[in-house]
């Protein structure tokens, strides 16, 4: 699974750093970091939304306080 | 406000204005031979002879808009007959001299190059005089000039020269580090840098029609080049334009603050890496030191590389204050990720061949980088972020860090001499072409000394506060 953070200016600015730090957390602590692959890109076109996440192509509005509860019924299960 | 410091820049920028304007509506060709009458509309001469030799320096300037000489690899060109021939005669007495008894010249002269007619009037016998220049500093009527060609006064490498056959300027392309000094100091315009607008406008057009990301890269020296509109206006004005995105090259120089404080720390003793003109100068004339110059990439090639790594199918665009940015985007290691390299200038220019109005855009934003990566744009930035990285990481208490902050090529070429001495004083030259670092660089719409306090504002804008914290989750993500 393929998880990918926007770092453009905008969701930068709305947490993505606080973002990406969660789920590397999340991603240690549950012990399924071979399974899922974090990564970032600049700008997913649709600022407003942010901070974007998608999950398989997949999109998602996230904030640094919805991450926890989003990996929890999003990633998780799927895993 | 003012856009400009120089008419020469004006005329350049309606030159690049009118080609882009043409480029985007698939005009160029077509009407590419009126572009000269339309600025020069007569019938008086405003700046040479005659509107018919104005108007054919326009044609010269327009080839160099649209990509100059493929032949000649130097990016850098002289337009032969906008070269005003200017006197290269060295010292010389001028009318000014009024035949004085005390003949301080003649007295301080310690080659007896001062000669005196029968109204006591001073020459200088050229074949005896050195150029040492105290004859002018004590003369009480300052009746003693300096008759050097701006061009060649701006060279600071030694690359220019008279042409014996043809009077004109000319570019030794061995010598040449493409800093772009003499583009912006020669007061007649008539050295010019190859313009790759063309190019970035096809790109534009290309991202339109299919679903290749433009990328702009953007050098922090841009506080304070737009100064009339806000920073995040001038983004906003960017995606109106057809890029994509914008992303802050003080990103790229966070990431090079970092490897590059451990890669010092580990070596002992090095240069900085980032000024494409400053490598290029240890390369060819200090080849010994070529050594010790940081193996990092540049800011700019750092935070492309990255974009490119992470965006399949995008295209970088640097727009920056730099001429020598163009040949570094021209370099093996650095062409994957840079596809072209605009001016402030070049962008200004685009933004008006597009009729955008940047007061009228909307405020975006910008904000990528940490205050250290903002910093690099002024002399001593790189230092201070080093300093930062070096604390960061825990590698301060074991090393003593020692930099020395060189900007303009003289002050440079001291620093490097010592190293090559091995008597300099310092473990860290922080080398930059332009005299106070890329805020002095030619390709800047105007320069100031509000410049710098420019740049250091937005770098406190920033709304990381650590290099570590900005870079550490691009470290951490899995690329492949």
């Amino acid at each position: 699974m393929k998880i990918t953070v926007c770092i453009g200016s905008s969701c930068h600015l709305k947490g993505s750093r606080q973002i990406v730090e969660e789920l590397q957390r999340l991603i240690s602590d549950h012990n399924v970091k071979d399974k899922v692959e974090l990564s970032g890109t600049f700008c997913m076109n649709n600022c407003t939304n942010g901070v974007c996440v998608t999950v398989d192509e997949k999109p998602y509005s996230l904030t640094p306080e919805t991450t926890e509860s989003f990996f929890s019924t999003e990633i998780l299960p799927v895993l | 406000m003012k856009r400009f410091d120089t008419k020469v820049q004006l005329i350049k920028y309606k030159v690049l204005r009118e080609v882009a304007r043409r480029a985007f509506d698939d005009t160029l060709l077509k009407t590419v031979m009126d572009i000269p009458k339309e600025i020069v509309p007569g019938k008086e001469a405003t700046m040479r002879c005659c509107i018919y030799k104005e108007r054919a320096i326009l044609e010269e300037r327009i080839k160099l808009a649209m990509g100059g000489n493929k032949e000649k690899a130097n990016i850098v060109e002289v337009i032969d007959i906008a070269c005003d021939e200017c006197p290269v005669g060295g010292y010389e007495v001028t009318a000014a001299c009024r035949g004085c008894i005390a003949h301080r010249c003649e007295n301080v002269c310690k080659r007896g190059a001062i000669t005196f007619d029968h109204m006591q009037k001073a020459h200088i016998d050229k074949s005896k005089c050195v150029d040492c220049g105290l004859c002018a500093q004590v003369c009480p009527f300052s009746a003693i000039t300096l008759n050097n060609r701006p061009c060649e006064n701006a060279c600071k490498v030694n690359a220019i020269s008279m042409n014996e056959e043809t009077n004109c300027a000319q570019i030794d392309d061995e010598k040449c580090i493409t800093c772009g000094a003499c583009v912006y100091q020669c007061p007649f315009g008539a050295i010019m840098e190859k313009s790759y607008i063309l190019e970035v406008i096809d790109l534009i057009k290309q991202s339109n029609d299919t679903d290749k990301k433009l990328y702009a890269v953007v050098a922090p020296s841009i506080a304070g080049q737009f100064s009339d509109v806000k920073l995040g206006q001038v983004i906003g004005g960017l995606k109106q334009l057809g890029f994509y995105h914008v992303v802050e090259a003080a990103l790229g120089a966070d990431m090079v603050a970092y490897a590059e404080s451990a890669e010092l720390a580990e070596k002992g003793f090095l240069t900085s890496s980032c000024c494409p003109a400053f490598v290029n100068y240890v390369e060819k004339q200090f080849p010994d030191l070529k050594k010790h110059v940081s193996h990092n990439l540049s800011p700019m090639a750092t935070i492309a590389k990255y974009i490119k790594e992470t965006t399949p199918g995008a295209h970088v665009i640097f727009i920056g204050p730099c001429i020598a940015k163009k040949a570094e985007a021209q370099l093996e290691s650095v062409s994957p990720y840079v596809d072209y390299v605009l001016t402030f200038e070049e962008l200004q220019a685009m933004f008006d061949s597009r009729d955008i109005n940047l007061e009228a855009m909307p405020v975006d934003v910008l904000n990528n980088a940490s205050y250290y990566g903002r910093i690099f744009a002024r002399s001593g930035g790189l230092a201070d972020a080093v300093t930062q990285a070096l604390k960061e990481q825990g590698l301060d208490q074991d090393f003593s860090f020692k930099p020395i902050s060189c900007d303009g090529i003289e002050a440079c070429r001291m620093a490097l001499l010592r190293a090559s001495k091995k008597v300099l004083d310092a473990n860290f030259i922080e080398g930059m072409a332009c005299v106070g670092g890329c805020i002095g660089g030619p390709g800047c719409l105007t320069h100031g000394t509000k410049n710098r306090n420019e740049v250091d504002k937005y770098g406190k804008e920033a709304y990381e506060k650590t290099i570590h914290e900005t870079i550490h989750m691009y470290q951490d993500f899995n690329h492949n």
